[in-house]
């Protein structure tokens, strides 16, 4: 068999081959980004003077704050509530479990903008905010629904219930990925209960969690634009506010698009350090690996480790 | 209560565990003396590793008795009324309790030296450098002082086994259970699980392992305990289990696993 080898063949220099059809998808792939570049560039609708101007308008910047505001303020408040949905899913109680179901059942199971004219108009459901003992006529604090709940805040309080549920599933999701043997060896060890879920499960159930909460982030970040319907000047609201008043609907879009897609680079850059940084153990810090052929051994460890 | 000489470390009395219908400990009762040496062996299922799983608190018994050290384990009597422990106390009775799985169960975003020292400084709160250097030489003991820093997926099973031993002794048991340690290894790498296991066996560490290694258990086991049907059937020295113990059952397992007179 050795004979048949050609030794002085060293593969380090080969080429790849490219075939007629990859060339054919690249010509087509280059044409139709010039069409757009083109369509954008010399489209009389499209004014850059105007998209450039808005960008740093003060309503704009305002709109934008609030975006990011009820993004990051939204989001924290559904990762909260979806660690405690999950952990209540996860529980044995039967009443705790069955409430987390119910929870989660709804608010997946109908859509966001329907929820968010729902809270919106809360004031006609629930006409007055009474704190007292229930059942009787003891109040201590009374006042109308509509002084309690701002527009702003009924889109903070539509945004986060939602995101919940789903962070909810997120993070069941993260903990069951996390093999029963990891808590029970932590439980010999005489670790506690909370000592186990939070250095222990949680840490672990991270590096399934982060990827899709990343993807919540996003879809939050671009979920508060429904609040228009409520009124809020969020970034696309303020917007709207502006193309309803010039006319000059596309370059304000685009004003919108660029501040969106901005954040979400940002968010992405910062979603893929954290993936790292959970990765710890799984996959090999790269700055660690010496030479191609260390690396490539220690690859072979790693997947018969994981493989059992 | 405080351990005396006459009270056996472990104590198991007439314990049942049941998994819905199934009985899968009926009415076990075995002792096992400080320093002492005991293997269990028996065919699948028939109630070894839930026996150790007990001794711990992974699983709850449900009826019986289980001391620990002389005190009752998960159970405590309260002004003549008997109550379950609450989940500090569970935590500090497990403490006493090293366990090591078949899977190794290494947190795997953990280095090795991170696996050994976690529960010392959580649970003992030991120093973390004085945690360090004794972690370091419990690794050297066990032969991989020089994988302190690797993760659990860069080491082999033998190795991960091998830290995971060196984790249960980092927090100083009182007695050590090993549920089928070399099972999950290539046969190449069971011996040197072996080797640690022997070793710490010498130094007088109490331990119950559950093995299918027969040659080892004859060799290191100060008794051995066949188990069959969720019951001890037969407790006894090696020589005794081994050699010239005539229970039929037990023959007939012997003489499945290979193991010649
Ligand atoms: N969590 C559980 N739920 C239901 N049944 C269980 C559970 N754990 C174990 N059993 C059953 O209890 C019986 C005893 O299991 P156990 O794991 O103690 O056996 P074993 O002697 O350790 O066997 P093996 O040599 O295969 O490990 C088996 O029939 C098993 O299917
Ligand atoms: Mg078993």
């Amino acid at each position: 068999m050795q004979s048949t080898l050609q030794p002085e063949i060293d593969i380090s220099t080969a080429r790849h081959r490219h075939r007629p059809s990859q060339w054919v998808a690249s010509v087509l792939v280059l044409a139709i980004a010039a069409l757009i570049i083109w369509t954008f560039a010399t489209n009389k609708n499209v004014d850059w003077g105007v998209i450039m101007k808005y960008l740093t308008f003060p309503s704009i910047l305002d709109g934008l704050w609030t975006t990011i505001w009820l993004t990051v303020a939204a989001m924290a408040i559904g990762i909260v509530g979806g660690v405690v949905l999950a952990s209540c899913r996860l529980s044995p109680n039967v009443l705790l479990k069955g409430a987390a179901d119910v929870y989660v059942w709804f608010f997946r199971g109908t859509p966001l903008l329907v929820q968010l004219i729902f809270w919106y108009n809360i004031a006609i459901f629930i006409p007055r905010v009474e704190i007292g003992i229930p059942f009787t006529n003891v109040t201590f604090f009374s006042a109308s629904t509509n002084d309690v709940v701002s527009p702003l805040g009924a889109a903070l309080l539509g945004l986060a219930l939602n995101e919940a549920a789903y962070m909810c599933e997120v993070v069941r999701g993260g903990l069951l990925s996390v093999s029963s043997g990891q808590s029970e060896a932590a439980q010999s060890l005489g670790l506690s209960g909370r000592q186990t879920f939070t250095q222990i499960v949680l840490p672990q159930a991270m590096r399934a969690i982060v990827p899709p909460t990343g993807n919540q982030v996003i879809g939050m970040l671009k979920g508060t634009s429904l609040v228009s319907v409520m009124a809020v000047y969020d970034l696309f609201y303020s917007a709207q506010a502006i193309y309803t008043t010039n006319g000059k609907v596309i370059p304000l879009l685009i004003v919108a698009c660029i501040w969106y897609l901005i954040i979400t680079s940002i968010l992405y850059l910062f979603q893929s350090r954290l993936e790292r940084r959970f990765a710890r153990g799984i996959v090999r810090p790269p700055a660690k690996r010496k030479s191609n052929r260390q690396a490539s051994s220690r690859t072979t460890v790693g997947l018969e480790g994981a493989a059992r | 209560m405080t351990p005396t000489t006459t009270v056996p470390l472990v104590r198991v009395a007439g314990v049942t565990k049941r998994f819905g219908r199934l009985t899968v400990l009926d009415d076990v009762s075995l002792e096992v003396e400080t320093g002492e040496v005991v293997v269990l062996i028996g065919p699948s299922g028939a109630g070894k590793s839930t026996l150790l799983r007990t001794l711990n608190q992974l699983e709850a018994i449900d009826s019986g008795a289980i001391y620990v050290a002389g005190e009752l384990v998960g159970y405590e009597m309260v002004n003549g009324t008997l109550l379950h422990r609450t989940k500090e106390d569970i935590t500090r009775q497990r403490r006493r309790i090293g366990m090591v799985f078949q899977q190794f169960n290494l947190f795997q975003h953990m280095t090795a030296l991170q696996n050994v020292i976690h529960a010392p400084i959580k649970v003992k709160r030991i120093k973390s450098a004085d945690a360090k250097k004794a972690g370091l030489e419990l690794l050297d003991r066990v032969g991989l002082a020089d994988r302190a820093d690797h993760y659990p997926s860069e080491l082999s099973g033998g190795q991960q086994q091998r830290v995971a031993i060196a984790r249960a002794l980092a927090m100083e048991p009182e007695i050590l259970l090993f549920d089928e340690p070399t099972s999950a290894l290539d046969p190449e790498l069971v011996d040197e699980v072996l080797r640690v296991m022997r070793q710490i066996s010498e130094q007088g560490q109490t331990m119950m392992i559950v093995t299918h290694e027969m040659n080892f258990a004859r060799e290191v086991a100060d008794r051995v305990v066949f188990m069959a049907d969720s019951r001890i059937q037969e407790i006894g020295t090696p020589d005794e289990i081994f050699s010239t113990n005539p229970n039929a059952r037990l023959r007939a397992f012997l003489g499945a696993v290979g193991v010649k007179r």
